[in-house]
């Protein structure tokens, strides 16, 4: 089963690792922020290439329209700001300049999930996977350290078309490395089993991964997939390994509706598949301001809690 | 010298054709637009129907996109397609949808959801001016379409960035789908409007080729972005449509087709 190290960092700084390494051998990338630079640490793009950054302020229509319009001159936008305001608030530019046009547009959605914490439920994105799992041509990415963030923002910019990356605020555990493959559409086994498939991916998945390692010990046989790529799913991958375990547990933080667990669940009975199912999400419900750890721990995402979850559903 | 009025007929002609043949579409917002687009395909613009790729051409983008026909009759006309194909509009396998799409050649990109042009517009000129290239961008906007909020972003942005290479023609019929724009919520006084986005503008008769002309040269010259607010009469040229709020998106019969045709000779 994957190392958890104990050096944490945001993940979102492998975004801006990623584009500073890239724009120094493709200077047509531009990345655009919506005054929230600081965060998205795009502001590392601002200070070393100041000619492929731009600012457009708080207005996040406009910032997907002029990414779109940067694309049809042969630029590489690159988009940040926090999901709630990309995947939310610009949603029909995404789906209709974007997405209809199929433009080369890449969003970073920073400051996703549970995690965002003490600015409530107004920050705490937890239906973008659901807007934009619905948007024809889009891919999306849910990296779950920042060495995958890095790479999921490299493999973005060699993809032709839009793509939407998900990002979160906090430090988490490094659990990958910059030269592990991170191919889109492709999803890693982290530990082979026979008992039970366990899905995950994003910054949940320490937490997984964490759950697995006391079951393990209590003799459970897991297998835990990390879906790093939502959309195309690697559905082969699931339903593999379904088939031989029989059962499937999905981690997803993330409204229950829409999300990861309904990607799996929907391509599964797709593919004929049958098996008994469980998961943890966010029950349809907004949450409240909290510090990180406790919001995890009362909504069912701390490792402990997965690991009991998992336990009974087994 | 190119006879623009007659260019602006032919345009028209196309557009009660196609949308008689389609049995749907919006004539009274893309007759409005016919002399613009005749001065702006046939003079103002630096494009090459030939080579659709042409990294040096100007850009158009119809932020009211509800208007395809006139741009569809213009790329035509101006040998982006045969205008044969003009009759398929809105049908199924045809290239020409009821909002602009890429497929169409020509067609710089999808709009039709409104408000949303201006913005491609800015991302497209900001790069233009950057790289000093003396390319132009030009976004067709109605003035009912200013009501979407995503205009003033975009208008902000290009005066802070004095998008001089960017041209805003707002056509001002003064209809919209529930009535008068100046009724249903006004968009006036846009001239101050433009002033207070640190825009140039000049207002001009919509229908007046050497206003037309004119306004795009000092748009040329201008050293900020530039705003046409061009007043025009919906449904302009065919008499029963001018001025009547329901041929935004009305269909035509046979007869309405015969008479719009009778008076287009």
């Amino acid at each position: 089963m994957t190392d958890i190290k104990e050096e944490k960092t945001a993940n979102r700084f492998g975004y801006s690792d990623a584009l500073l390494d890239l724009i120094e051998i493709d200077k047509n990338i531009i990345a655009l922020d919506a005054d929230l630079a600081k965060s998205t640490t795009t502001f590392r793009i601002k200070e070393k290439y100041p000619d492929n950054f731009i600012d457009v302020g708080i207005a996040e229509q406009n910032l997907i329209g002029i990414a779109a319009g940067l694309s049809l001159n042969g630029h590489i936008p690159f988009v940040s700001t926090y999901a709630a305001f990309v995947a939310g608030r610009a949603f029909d530019q995404i789906r209709t300049t974007v997405c209809y046009s199929n433009l080369n547009v890449k969003l970073a959605g920073m400051h996703v999930g549970i995690t965002v914490g003490a600015d409530g439920p107004t920050h705490q994105m937890l239906e973008d996977i659901a807007l934009m799992r619905v948007l024809p041509n889009m891919i999306i990415l849910n990296p779950c350290d920042v060495n995958e963030a890095y790479n999921a923002t490299v493999q973005a910019y060699k993809h032709k078309g839009p793509v939407y990356i998900r990002f979160v605020r906090e430090a988490t555990p490094i659990l990958t490395s910059r030269e592990d493959e991170f191919v889109i559409g492709k999803a890693k086994i982290l530990r082979q089993g026979k008992d039970i498939t366990v899905v995950s991916s994003g910054q949940i998945l320490s937490n997984v991964i964490e759950a697995c390692k006391m079951l393990e010990k209590e003799g459970f046989d897991i297998e835990l997939i990390n879906v790093h790529t939502i959309k195309p799913l690697d559905v082969k991958c699931i339903a593999d390994s379904v088939r031989k375990t029989g059962k499937l547990f999905v981690v997803d933080e993330h409204q229950i509706h829409g999300g990861l667990g309904t990607a799996v669940f929907e391509a599964l009975m797709l593919e004929n598949i049958q098996v008994r199912s469980g998961i943890i999400a966010v029950n349809d419900t907004f949450l409240t301001s909290g510090s990180p750890d406790e919001l995890l721990e009362k909504y069912g995402f701390s490792s402990v809690a997965v690991k009991y979850k998992i336990q009974s559903f087994y | 010298m190119k006879d623009y009025a007659e260019i602006a007929k032919t345009i028209r002609r196309d557009i009660i054709e196609m949308i008689f043949a389609a049995g749907s579409g919006h004539a009274g917002g893309s007759l409005s637009l016919a002399d613009i687009f005749a001065v702006l395909y046939f003079g103002e613009m630096n494009h090459d129907p030939s080579r659709l790729q042409w990294e040096e051409r100007d850009r158009l983008i119809l932020s009211k996109g509800h208007a395809a026909p006139v741009l569809y009759s213009a790329l035509a006309r101006s040998g982006y397609f045969d205008p044969d194909n003009l009759k398929t509009l809105r049908k199924t396998d045809s290239f020409l949808e009821g909002h602009p799409a890429m497929k169409t050649p020509g067609v710089e990109v999808g709009t039709g959801s409104l408000g949303q042009g201006l913005s491609i517009g800015c991302g497209l000129a900001v790069y233009f001016k950057k790289r000093q290239t003396s390319q132009r961008v030009f976004v067709i906007l109605g003035d009912g379409e200013l009501q979407e909020g995503q205009n003033w972003e975009a208008f902000m942005f290009a005066g802070h960035n004095k998008l001089n290479n960017l041209t805003a023609v707002i056509d001002l019929n003064d209809l919209q789908i529930d009535g008068n724009v100046s009724e249903v919520n006004t968009i006036e006084p846009i001239a101050d409007k433009m002033k207070a986005f640190n825009w140039n503008y000049e207002a001009i008769d919509g229908h007046n080729i050497d206003q037309i002309q004119n306004a795009f040269k000092n748009a040329r010259l201008s050293e900020k972005p530039f705003a046409v607010i061009a007043k025009t009469v919906k449904g302009r040229g065919v008499s029963y449509m001018e001025n009547r709020a329901e041929w935004h998106g009305k269909p035509l019969n046979k007869e309405d087709h015969d008479k719009a045709m009778k008076e287009l000779l």
